[in-house]
């Protein structure tokens, strides 16, 4: 498989509008979140009220973002763990093997962490001989497939459940021949015993953090399968993966957000598990792990502290944005090639890779404005978007064709005696070649119209000239 | 909302059309029904010569400083009306919610920007909203579906309004879109520059249409009303598409892709009307 | 430079800290201790009959069964009820928690209870709630001596025993709770939130229960204190 990469955004968006078992798990998507999130969002009437006390929880955290992760910081050494703090994805990565090492790690359960994707940690460990074990079903299942998530909270979203019978039946020794993986419950049960094992078998667990809490020191994971408590319990170490914008002032805040989360994310009203974690196993506790370490990934993020761009860390990574997006919905969470897919994704990735790697994402976007309406966080995502538009016309790496076509419309435009003289002809010729059928099935230079949808053909003459010769006439018939 | 008693000046008020640059050049019928409308809903309209566009080809282009100077000419052109009103919620939102943003902090265009986007409208939330209009007297024997343009949706928060006057036109059913909120994959610039995604979702509207069992499919916005009907004209498909300013004004003109409008003259060009 | 100093100092310079006086240092410290409330859904400020209904029905609607008995000495019957309808083991592995030793298993002579932390492969397990939360049908979870944290994640089946006094209207009646226990700014180990038996759609958007917590989840909610 060819690496994904932004830069082929759309040689990978025409691949998967041609893949027909994404389409079709795409199309369970489409109904599945966003009728659920619609009912949760209805059943609570406080439900705006929440967004608003979020925005503002999330506005005043990040504009004391430094003092409010020292506050937190202490208390976690306070209580016995250990803050890492990491510029970038290498330096993350060298934290993770350190403490692996200092254990004698040789396998490392993972809970689901979209820091880890962004540390690309799992290559990482294997060249150091070290085995990570996804635990989350989804995240399983593509690490087996020896993919990437494609979406923030169902990362095999594009799998079909015959493509996870395949990916257990290779990988899994020791599976009978005949044993059935046809339905959802057998695949389901075969991964819970393998599964199972392995967490009890690991050195290490890793689990990323939904937020991380300045009065208490604790780190807070968000799961529906149980998952992260295994994999956060079990192992000797725990090694948390955050970044700066997880922090939030105090409990209460925090539950203002878990009211955002699930029901933005699946419709739930609450996710299964929420675990607020705080420090290493207690003197007189029976289980859980002996040393607790969290990792701080800046990785760009400080660049944009005080930038237009600051609004995008009020994100809680609900998914709500990708689930409600017509290009995510038609094209999957691959094609983009990104670690963050779908709307968030086209704000977070240009500032996490640079805009030249990653500019033409915030440029697929109709500006429907759908992201922005869900949006638990009130994040202007298609503003945001805009604003990347803005820096890559700026640096001029957007097509020179695009850049000329552009400075000779806005010439015109600010001209409208000769624009109108233009546009006169160009109407004429198009309105004669229309006549006939009322549409165009060509035209030169129009071919990403008419590859796959007629031209409507103008009437014929142009308003402003219509209205000028009704408005002559009035006055003759006055006269 | 009942028609605004403190619109002033309240009994004429003089409004000017931004025609929009796709009705000018491609269906200078929905500009002359806008026309009609707008002088039935009790209003003088004014045409000022000085526009071409809004701007907002550049803006999403990140192309600020074409748009920045186009809105300028807008902005001087359109300043001294009582209201502004375009027969699209995408044009009308660019004047009304982005022309304050494209000149956040400039002392002088910022204030003016504001005053023109607070009187600037969708056109048919204009009728409804401030005028006041519940009814029109027009006739079309048609089964409708309604397509939520996503700027007049989410910007300019027309939702209720066309349905209200389309109720009233006399031999029309209304039905709904299964998912009456998601983009027909228009988007300005975003069709063409990105054609295999746009027509995905085109596809689904065109779908979506067709399920309802309307025969006919009304918009706001010219821009999403060329995008189905050209998809639908491509399909094969017989359902017919009109802006829902001609339709609430009483039809004259095909539907848009089509040669003829069925059962009525065709081609008779508007700006030879009364 | 260390990272850490390198991440702050970006940051403090960004937000321009030199120039704020010390009122930033002032908001944050106020802010931490004030555990201001933000909005609190309407729906669970109940009275008490209230509350234990609106939590019944949220754990109904996320997959969790419930039980309602009058007192402690009615748990064991209640739990053997649960464990004869999924035809279950009647050994048990429990928390060696004050409240579930003060229950009178003898009761029920079928059931086996073995005080300690979970261990594959134990099939069922009983813990006790330090509270509920009526909002949404949520249990409140702490690890600690009395509470092996595993017993709520390893047996595929989970009974937990929940006094009714414990339930509260909102989750922030709980965070007050356990400042109370625990101390301000402190807290046990963990504090788990749980909102019916564990599940997962990630195969096909279906939702499946007993992804690797239980597959059950039973409450017993007692209505008196001894």
């Amino acid at each position: 498989m060819t690496e994904l990469s932004p830069a082929r955004f759309n040689e990978q968006a025409a691949a998967a509008l041609k893949d027909a078992p994404l389409q079709r798990a795409l199309g369970n998507m489409r109904v599945g979140f966003i009728e659920k999130r619609r009912k949760a969002a209805e059943k609570l009437p406080e439900f705006e009220a929440l967004r608003d006390a979020g925005v503002a929880i999330k506005t005043h955290t990040l504009a004391h973002l430094d003092l409010y992760l020292e506050a937190w910081e202490q208390k976690v050494v306070d209580g016995g763990g250990r803050v890492h703090w990491a510029r970038d994805a290498e330096e993350g990565r060298r934290i993770v093997l350190d403490i692996c090492r200092a254990a004698s790690a040789r396998t490392v359960t993972k809970g689901k962490s979209m820091i880890g994707e962004e540390m690309h940690l799992n290559p990482f460990l294997e060249a150091h001989g070290i085995e990570p074990v996804e635990t989350d079903l989804g995240e399983y299942i593509i690490q087996l497939r020896r993919e990437t998530p494609s979406h923030i909270i169902a990362p095999a979203i594009h799998v079909n459940k015959e493509q996870v019978a395949d990916a257990f039946r290779e990988h899994h020794t020791g599976l009978p021949p005949d044993r059935a993986l046809d339905e959802g419950p057998d695949l389901l049960a075969e991964a819970r015993t393998q599964l199972r094992d392995r967490f009890i078998a690991a050195d290490v667990g890793i689990t990323g953090a939904n937020f991380l809490v300045a009065e208490t020191g604790s780190s807070i994971i968000v799961t529906n399968e149980g998952n992260g408590d295994l994999t956060q319990t079990l192992p000797r170490v725990h090694i948390v993966l955050a970044s700066l914008e997880k922090i939030v002032p105090t409990l209460e805040d925090a539950t203002t957000l878990m009211r955002l989360l699930a029901r933005s994310a699946t419709g739930q009203e609450m996710s299964v598990y929420t675990t607020v974690s705080t420090g290493p196993r207690r003197e007189g506790d029976p289980d859980g792990p002996a040393e607790y370490h969290v990792i701080l990934l800046d990785n760009g993020r400080s660049d944009l502290y005080g930038t237009e761009f600051q609004e995008v860390f009020r994100c809680i990574r609900c998914g709500a944005c990708l689930n409600h997006c017509p290009v995510y919905g038609a094209i999957g969470g691959h094609a983009y090639g990104t670690v963050y897919p779908g709307p968030i994704g086209k704000v977070l990735s240009p500032a996490l890779m640079g805009i030249d790697a990653a500019g033409k994402l915030p440029n697929a976007s109709s500006f429907c404005g759908r992201c922005e309406e869900v949006c638990p966080m009130r994040i202007p995502l298609p503003k945001l978007m805009r604003h990347w538009r803005e820096e890559e016309f700026g640096r001029k790496l957007s097509p020179a064709a695009v850049r000329r076509g552009l400075g000779l419309w806005a010439w015109a435009v600010r001209r409208p005696a000769l624009y109108r003289f233009g546009a006169r002809f160009a109407i004429a010729g198009m309105a004669f070649l229309g006549r006939r059928r009322g549409h165009l099935k060509a035209l030169p230079l129009a071919g990403g119209w008419t590859a796959h949808r007629n031209l409507p053909a103008p009437q014929g003459g142009t308003f402003h000239d219509l209205w000028r010769r009704r408005k002559s006439n009035r006055r003759r018939d006055r006269r | 909302m009942p028609a605004s008693p403190t619109a002033s000046p309240a009994e004429s008020p003089t409004v000017a059309l931004f025609v929009t640059c796709l009705v000018d050049l491609f269906r200078p019928s929905v500009g002359f029904a806008a026309v009609k409308l707008l002088e039935q809903a009790g209003c003088t309209v004014e045409v000022p010569s000085a526009q071409a566009c809004c701007g907002q080809p550049g803006y999403n282009s990140g192309d600020r400083e074409s748009a920045q100077a186009i809105a300028k000419g807008v902005i001087a052109a359109f300043e001294g009306y009582d209201y502004v009103v375009a027969p699209s919620g995408s044009c009308g939102g660019m004047i009304a919610k982005h022309y304050p943003e494209l000149f956040a902090g400039e002392p002088v265009w910022q204030p003016r920007a504001e005053a023109l986007a607070a009187k600037t409208h969708e056109l048919v939330s204009f009728l409804v909203d401030i005028r006041g209009m519940t009814a029109v007297g027009s006739r079309l024997e048609a089964v409708c579906a309604y397509h939520d343009s996503c700027s007049s949706l989410r910007e300019m928060k027309v939702q209720a309004q066309p349905r209200l006057l389309l109720q009233s036109v006399d031999g029309l059913a209304l039905r709904e879109l299964e998912a009456p909120e998601v983009c027909c994959g228009f988007g300005g610039a975003f069709c063409v520059k990105y054609p295999d995604i746009s027509n995905a979702m085109v596809a689904d509207k065109t779908a979506d249409i067709a399920q309802t069992g309307a025969d006919t499919v009304l918009a706001g916005d010219l821009g999403c009303l060329m995008n189905i009907a050209g998809k639908l004209s491509r399909e094969g498909s017989k359902i017919r598409a009109w802006h829902v300013a001609e339709v609430l004004a009483g039809v004259e003109a095909p539907p848009i892709a089509q040669a003829e409008a069925p059962g009525s003259r065709g081609g008779g060009g508007p700006g030879d009307g009364p | 430079m260390s990272a850490r100093e390198a991440i702050l100092g970006a940051l403090r310079q960004r937000l321009d800290r030199d120039a704020d006086d010390g009122a930033g240092a002032k908001a944050v410290a106020e802010r931490l201790s004030a555990h201001g409330r933000n909005p609190i859904p309407q729906r669970g400020q109940l009275d008490r009959a209230g509350r234990i209904g609106l939590f019944e029905d949220y754990a109904a609607e996320a997959d969790a069964t419930v039980a309602r008995v009058a007192a402690a000495g009615d748990v064991p019957a209640a739990v053997a009820d649960f464990l004869k309808r999924h035809n279950l083991p009647a050994n048990l592995v429990r928390a060696p928690d004050a409240d579930l030793d003060a229950i009178p298993w003898d009761s029920q002579p079928t059931l086996t209870l073995e005080a300690r932390k979970a261990e594959e492969p134990d099939a069922v397990s009983v813990t006790a709630a330090f509270g509920g939360v009526a909002e949404t049908g949520t249990l409140v979870l702490v690890s600690g001596g009395d509470n092996p944290t595993m017993l709520n994640f390893l047996p595929e089946n989970h009974i937990v025993v929940l006094w009714a006094d414990r339930i509260s209207g909102d989750y922030e009646a709980q965070w007050a709770a356990l400042r109370e226990r625990y101390g301000e700014g402190a807290l046990p180990r963990t504090v788990t939130l749980v909102t019916g038996p564990s599940r997962s759609a990630d195969i096909e958007q279906t939702i499946q229960l007993g992804a690797h917590g239980p597959r059950r989840l039973h409450i017993v909610i007692v209505d008196e204190r001894a």
